[in-house]
């Protein structure tokens, strides 16, 4: 295969198979098929495809509408309709899709006949109580415990953890009969290893395709590409086409980075990220960054909003339902973690990633994610001496975000990132002026 | 003699200092932005070359800054007023750590290094409380000129506590103290002390680190120089030249490009 041919594959096959997954919705909209609503910390998408739901990533869609600049329609919808300007984007943005019959601006959402979710968020818990009012259905609150112990966490093996996975298992074998019931589809055991496999491929794939970003220059970029990336990772896991997507993905950034072709013509930053990406000037946010020769080299969003998937956790297919509790309690874990716990894992990040700068992004749509952001800054400060940069806006809101002072916030980042290079290479005067973008 | 220029074209008002090579201030000059912020940065140039005694072509490099930099279209380059305050004010005072610049529509805390080079920096939000902006609405709504500000509030004895963080809401906050019989120097206090306050919360946030330099156009107001040296228990600097200190890091930085293109090949700068 030519370097033409490789190059870009995963970011070409990416947006193929949102197409068709949203397509696929579209189907299932219009045949009213029972769609399951899963978020993106703990979806059970091995389970639930077992028993042939569509399944619906509502935090997917509202971003979406983000992306494709039409997410004011949406949330003014929701307002209108009641909702305070204060309360999550992405929830207005789902009420005003179900609002709207489902419409979209990438086909049609079918409409849920289960929510299955866990305690990851204490939105989710809220947002699916709309779904059970709108639309009367059952609602699934897994209860996924923090397996912890004297301020760690604890794994497979140790008393804590086995009740832990005991009590979470409890709950799945509870699941799978209202799942029976809804979908009409007997539970099948064989089925729910060959997701498990496809989930498994997927997650190791993962793992070596955020680690292939260690090498310089970094072969994607964390913000623009890794939100692609997302997408498939929550849509198809448990899919072949999506173990395959990331074998392939992973293949291209290793021609990438065996023949040193960066995501940058130019990488002078190598950048951290820390937080939700603010989707209403999603491309623009990502240039602020790229003007200067900044990349982001990863992210803690690549973490959790992958499930915690980051890590490549195996399930042991021998014992599935076991090992879906215990995934579940590590993947959940290891997603909350990189939110509220994540100094450690960010200076692990700057060493490993060899990054040079810290962007930490609050905003105003999503406090579960940007509380405590100030505090595990100055910690991380404490930790490594890295510059860091705390901006805010928003994922959905373009009211909140005003791009003049993101620029000239990040100008300022920049300016101080270039001076501080420059004095520890020359020892000389700093002259921002000599490397304005 | 070589000349350079620095442009900072801010929200409210324009401002433009020439210094030269032995980086002393030769010509300045203050404008209002208005609606056409080229023209502005135009003017206050011409003006500041007028000042000087200079022609254009004297002046060898141009920075722009401020929220329009990239209107100052005859500048060489740009660098925000972030990284300009700094520079300003640890060229004016040199044992400068920490910054406070409070502009039209910014408040910005700065903290730099000995070399000016900033460590960090936090401004406040989309809202404008804190900011000479917030001090407007209260000039608007007790129908003060906004120079008579700090002479009126540096009267007042017992100041009334302004809790509203609006800038909009301010208004209307100053008019209910009115309509409750307050003097206009006890409002106005008030108002000082409230800015001082958020002002002080940004400089915590960046770590307060003396010396502290107050930089920007409220600087010159001797009423919130005094509030804001009480809420941080120490004494700031403040230059004659604060409301300039962004233009005048400009300069500098322009001075830097002049003198570095003179040095042989390959010793300037790693960029």
């Amino acid at each position: 295969m030519n370097q033409s041919e490789i190059v870009g594959r995963g970011n070409r096959d990416g947006a193929r198979l949102f197409r068709e997954w949203f397509e696929g919705l579209t189907r299932a909209a219009e045949q009213n098929r029972p769609a399951a609503y899963v978020f993106v910390m703990g979806s059970l998408a091995e389970l639930l495809r077992v028993f042939d739901f569509p399944i619906v990533f509502p935090e997917i869609n509202s971003l979406q509408a983000a992306v494709r600049r039409v997410a004011h329609e949406y949330l003014n919808q929701a307002e209108d309709y009641g909702y305070s300007p204060d309360i999550c984007g992405y929830v207005k943005a789902d009420v005003a899709v179900q609002l709207r019959g489902g419409e979209h601006p990438m086909g049609r959402i079918p409409k849920p006949r289960i929510a299955v979710l866990t305690n990851a968020c204490n939105t989710y818990i809220k947002w699916a109580e709309i779904w059970e009012r709108m639309y009367r259905i059952p609602t699934f609150t897994l209860d996924v415990p923090g397996s912890r112990q004297a301020g760690g966490p604890t794994w497979p093996g140790q008393r804590d953890f086995e009740n832990d996975r005991r009590y979470v298992l409890s709950q799945l074998r509870e699941l799978i009969p209202r799942l029976e019931e809804i979908s009409g589809i007997r539970f099948d055991i064989d089925r729910l290893r060959e997701t498990m496999k496809h989930a498994n491929d997927m997650s190791l794939a993962w793992k070596r395709v955020l680690d292939l970003n260690r090498s310089q220059p970094s072969v994607f970029n964390a913000l623009s590409d890794g939100t692609i990336y997302l997408g498939v990772s929550n849509g198809f896991r448990g899919s072949a086409e999506g173990a395959r997507y990331f074998n392939d993905l992973a293949d291209e950034l290793a021609f990438k980075a065996d023949h040193r072709i960066g995501t940058l013509t130019d990488e002078r930053h190598r950048l951290i990220f820390v937080g939700v990406p603010c989707y209403p000037i999603f491309r623009r946010f990502s240039e602020l960054f790229t003007e200067w020769g900044g990349t982001f080299v990863n992210s803690t969003y690549l973490w959790f909003a992958s499930g915690g998937t980051n890590a490549g956790y195996q399930y042991d297919l021998s014992h599935p339902l076991e090992s879906l509790a215990e995934g579940l309690l590590i993947n959940v874990r290891d997603a909350m973690d990189s939110m509220f716990f994540q100094t450690q894992i960010l200076a692990d990040m700057i060493d490993n990633y060899h990054a040079d700068g810290v962007v930490f992004h609050p905003i105003k749509s999503c406090r579960t994610v940007s509380t405590g952001l100030a505090d595990n800054r100055r910690a991380l400060m404490k930790l490594r001496d890295v510059p860091t940069l705390f901006i805010e806006s928003d994922m959905m809101d373009r009211r909140v975000v005003s791009e003049a002072q993101l620029k000239n916030r990040v100008d300022a980042f920049f300016e101080g990132l270039v001076a501080r290079k420059t004095t520890s290479a020359i020892s000389h005067q700093p002259s921002a002026v000599s490397v304005s973008p | 003699m070589a000349f350079a220029a620095g442009v900072d074209v801010g929200s409210t008002q324009t401002k433009a200092v020439i210094v030269d090579e032995g980086k002393a201030i030769v010509g300045r000059c203050l404008t209002d932005t208005g609606a056409n912020v080229i023209r502005a940065a135009e003017q206050a140039f011409e003006e500041a070359l007028g000042s000087a005694n200079l022609q254009e072509e004297e002046v060898e490099f141009v920075v722009g800054t401020g929220y329009g930099r990239y209107k100052v279209t005859f500048g060489n380059t740009q660098v925000t007023e972030i990284s300009c305050h700094g520079r300003g004010a640890v060229h004016m005072f040199p044992a400068t750590r920490s910054v406070i610049d409070m502009g039209g529509q910014d408040t910005k805390a700065i903290k730099v290094a000995p070399t000016g080079e900033i460590i960090d920096f936090c401004m406040n939000d989309k809202c404008a409380a804190g900011t000479g902006r917030f001090l407007g609405a209260a000039a608007s709504a007790l129908g003060l000129p906004l120079p008579d500000l700090g002479p009126t509030a540096l009267r007042g004895e017992r100041p009334v506590k302004i809790t509203t963080t609006c800038t909009v809401f301010a208004e209307s906050e100053v008019l209910s103290w009115l309509g409750k019989g307050k003097k206009i120097e006890d409002i106005l206090l008030g108002v000082h002390q409230s800015i001082a306050q958020r002002s002080a919360g940004l400089l915590r946030r960046v770590g307060i680190e003396e010396q502290v330099t107050f930089t920007g156009g409220v600087a010159r107001n001797q009423a919130m120089v005094a509030a804001l040296s009480e809420r941080l228990g120490l004494k700031l600097n403040v230059s004659e030249e604060s409301h300039f200190m962004g233009a005048l890091g400009a300069a500098l930085f322009a001075l830097d490009h002049i003198l570095a293109s003179r040095q042989p090949a390959g010793a300037e700068s790693a960029a």
